[in-house]
């Protein structure tokens, strides 16, 4: 049934890989299986992004707020109500979602650079309330220990879950991209004025957009959590939205799994730096831009051009649409 | 960031007679609502500073510089050092108001010369990653130099204390950033619009391929624009050092309010961004007296509602259509 859009070879591959990150664990210190959930999570924060910034051309400025909403979401469930875990689990990204539809529908009416500022207002808006209502988020100081089922408590089977999750969020994400909506998304990207001419209603393709990549963030919130029982009103500052944009643009936007890498690589780099210096971040500023004068393609795109033989899994480079005034002329809400 | 809330807004204490107690009342909210104003417009005026020079960069170069935010650290910390070395003097303030910018605007023209203008014809999402690059590196030579503590500089004698007006307590030094913000809005509009190099420098926001073609050497200009854009990233630094504590993570804050500062001015317009500065510092200070706790989601609120009613900001983009077409050619290119 799905051989028309996942290659057989492609989903051996996954199953190996997948199942190769199952037997992990056992094989590695805690301190590598915990830094992999890590990955997991933040890969899945960054590739849910990059369905409306990399296939949607979008400027979502703004994204951790969806994994701070989720994040909060489920640790306010899990504190101060006696639901059960999976109420929480499956309430959290539904929570960031309608978050997404909120700001989203703002957001659509304004385009390039404005729709991105101004969802990070939107979203600072958000974050400046759960830093100072104290008496609801506990401001920011955060939430800390926050009760999870025994299943899922210890580090070991919080990778499993972490890794489970991830790995269908993943196969999600891959399908809702391969689906007409996903080509369609794509489409408006590439020309919004020829989509709206064939009927395409492109805003609420974006939005439709938005609110999936916001899900999707939700989720990654609630790994989050499962990993570090905690969460603080950084989880939603713009800070570590910037970064994780910064991930998409580093591993290749224009690639399903390039956010991922360049979610591995930032995770990584910081968690080793971070070992031998407080200067980390430093060390990250200068390798970014040894990267900007040296692989200017991203370093998924560096890796693809170098195996340039396989290019038929290579799509055509796509820049980000910053398409704009000219291609969507009503976007003015109330200048008229 | 607002130092403290005035104790009027307690209100007076109860033990008074009722009549007496609400002409107190009376005359302490306008006393609290003076200075609140006061502190709001003092404020937006070192924002607008900050936020003037993002501007300017933007236009002239294309770049937003997420590092702008960093300079205005750096300023702030170079202040610091600098009256310091003169032991609080007032003769030292004023020296550190002096050379704390030009450390700042070095420090630009040495990034801009040996990296930022190898970039210019590279992707603009390429120049968004050096900026934030920038700014980590910045970030950690402020830790590397001055450490993670807590610093303070002194207001010169002469604008310490605060003078009475109407029984409100208005601090001088706030009223002295009232003073400077508009001579540097004034000297900013007559450079750009009455000065040769300001003249090309807006040429070059609006067409910057046409202004090379007439013979003028467009890569010193765009130095000279990111140069003074740090200058003043640095001048904003070191007038806001005497009213807050001088910290790591103040790079943070300024850079997102500059940004919407801008964007709701309008892109590159020196005017939009007072306008932009005024609207953000008046409604976080007055919105302290609403409701103090949550008196920093005023200003987010405020931008929102700008950007709904008027999309492309309050006043006119000197680069309007142009920015993005040129990024739209680079991205298609």
């Amino acid at each position: 049934m799905l051989t028309g859009i996942v290659d057989g070879r492609w989903l051996a591959a996954a199953v190996i890989v997948v199942a190769a990150l199952f037997v992990l664990p056992s094989l590695i210190p805690p301190f590598y299986v915990y830094m992999l959930a890590l990955i997991f999570v933040t890969a899945l924060l960054a590739m849910s992004l990059n369905l409306v910034l990399g296939y949607g051309g979008l400027y979502q400025f703004h994204h951790g707020v969806f994994y701070g909403v989720g994040a909060y979401a489920v640790a306010l469930i899990l504190k101060k109500t006696s639901l059960p875990a999976g109420v929480a689990f499956i309430a959290a990204p539904i929570v960031a979602a309608i978050t997404g539809l909120l700001i989203g529908w703002f957001c659509v009416r304004l385009t390039e650079l404005y729709f991105g500022m101004l969802q990070i207002s939107l979203g600072s808006l958000i974050w400046a309330i759960v830093f100072r209502w104290y008496s609801f988020t506990g401001g920011d100081d955060g939430i800390h220990g926050i009760p999870l089922p025994p299943a899922i408590s210890s580090l070991q089977s919080s990778y499993y879950f972490i890794l489970s999750i991830f790995a269908l969020s993943v196969a999600a994400l891959y399908l809702i991209i391969k689906s007409p909506f996903g080509a369609t998304l794509q489409a408006t990207r590439d020309n919004p004025q020829r989509c709206e001419a064939i009927g395409v209603n492109v805003r609420r393709h974006q939005l439709m957009g938005i609110v999936i990549a916001s899900f999707f963030g939700g989720v990654a919130g609630v790994l989050f959590v499962v990993l570090e029982h905690s969460v603080f009103p950084d989880l939603l500052f713009w800070v570590l939205s910037l970064e994780v944009f910064i991930m998409c643009l580093l591993g290749g936007w224009f690639t399903f799994l390039g956010p991922a890498l360049g979610a591995g690589i930032i995770v990584t780099l910081r968690t080793f730096a971070g070992i031998y210096t407080e200067y980390w971040t430093a060390i990250m500023g200068v390798l970014l831009i040894l990267l900007i004068f040296f692989l200017p393609e991203g370093v998924m795109g560096f890796l693809l051009s170098k195996f340039k033989g396989r290019s038929e899994h290579v799509e055509p480079v796509p820049a980000p649409s910053l398409d704009t005034t000219a291609a969507r002329p009503s976007t003015d809400v109330a200048s008229s | 960031m607002i130092k403290s809330l005035h104790p009027s807004v307690v209100g007076p204490g109860p033990s008074l007679r009722i009549a007496i107690a609400m002409e107190l009342a009376q005359n302490l909210d306008l006393a609290a609502l003076g200075s609140q104003l006061l502190v709001g417009l003092s404020r937006a005026m070192v924002l607008f500073i900050v936020a003037a020079g993002l501007s300017f960069v933007l236009g002239v170069l294309r770049v937003p510089n997420i590092a702008h935010g960093s300079l205005y650290m750096i300023g702030a910390f170079s202040a610091y050092t600098i009256s310091t070395l003169f032991g609080d003097s007032s003769a030292g303030f004023w020296l550190a108001l002096a050379i704390a910018p030009l450390v700042v605007a070095l420090v630009g023209l040495i990034v801009e010369r040996a990296l930022l203008s190898h970039l210019y014809d590279r992707e603009h999402l390429m120049l968004i990653l050096f900026t934030f690059a920038l700014m980590l590196i910045l970030g950690d030579l402020v830790k590397a130099v001055w450490g993670a503590d807590y610093r303070s500089v002194l207001a010169p004698e002469t604008l310490r204390g605060s003078v009475s007006v109407l029984g409100a307590p208005l601090p001088r030094y706030n009223l002295f950033l009232l003073f400077v913000g508009p001579l540097v809005a004034v000297g900013l509009w007559l450079f750009v619009n009455k000065t040769k190099v300001g003249k090309i420098s807006r040429a070059a926001a609006a067409d910057r391929d046409m202004v090379s073609v007439l013979g003028i050497n467009v890569n010193a200009v765009s130095a000279g624009a990111f140069v003074l854009g740090c200058f003043l990233a640095g001048l904003g630094g070191a007038l806001i050092a005497p009213t807050v504590s001088v910290t790591l993570g103040m790079d943070h804050t300024i850079i997102i309010e500059s940004f919407l500062i801008v964007t709701i001015g309008g892109l590159g317009n020196v005017w939009g961004a007072l306008i932009g500065a005024l609207i953000f510092g008046l409604t976080q200070s007055l919105g302290v007296l609403l409701l103090p706790q949550f008196a920093i989601v005023f200003p987010y609120a405020a931008v929102v509602i700008v950007l709904l009613l008027r999309p492309r900001g309050l006043l006119e983009s000197i680069c309007s259509s142009d920015l993005i077409d040129s990024v739209n050619r680079k991205a298609r290119s």
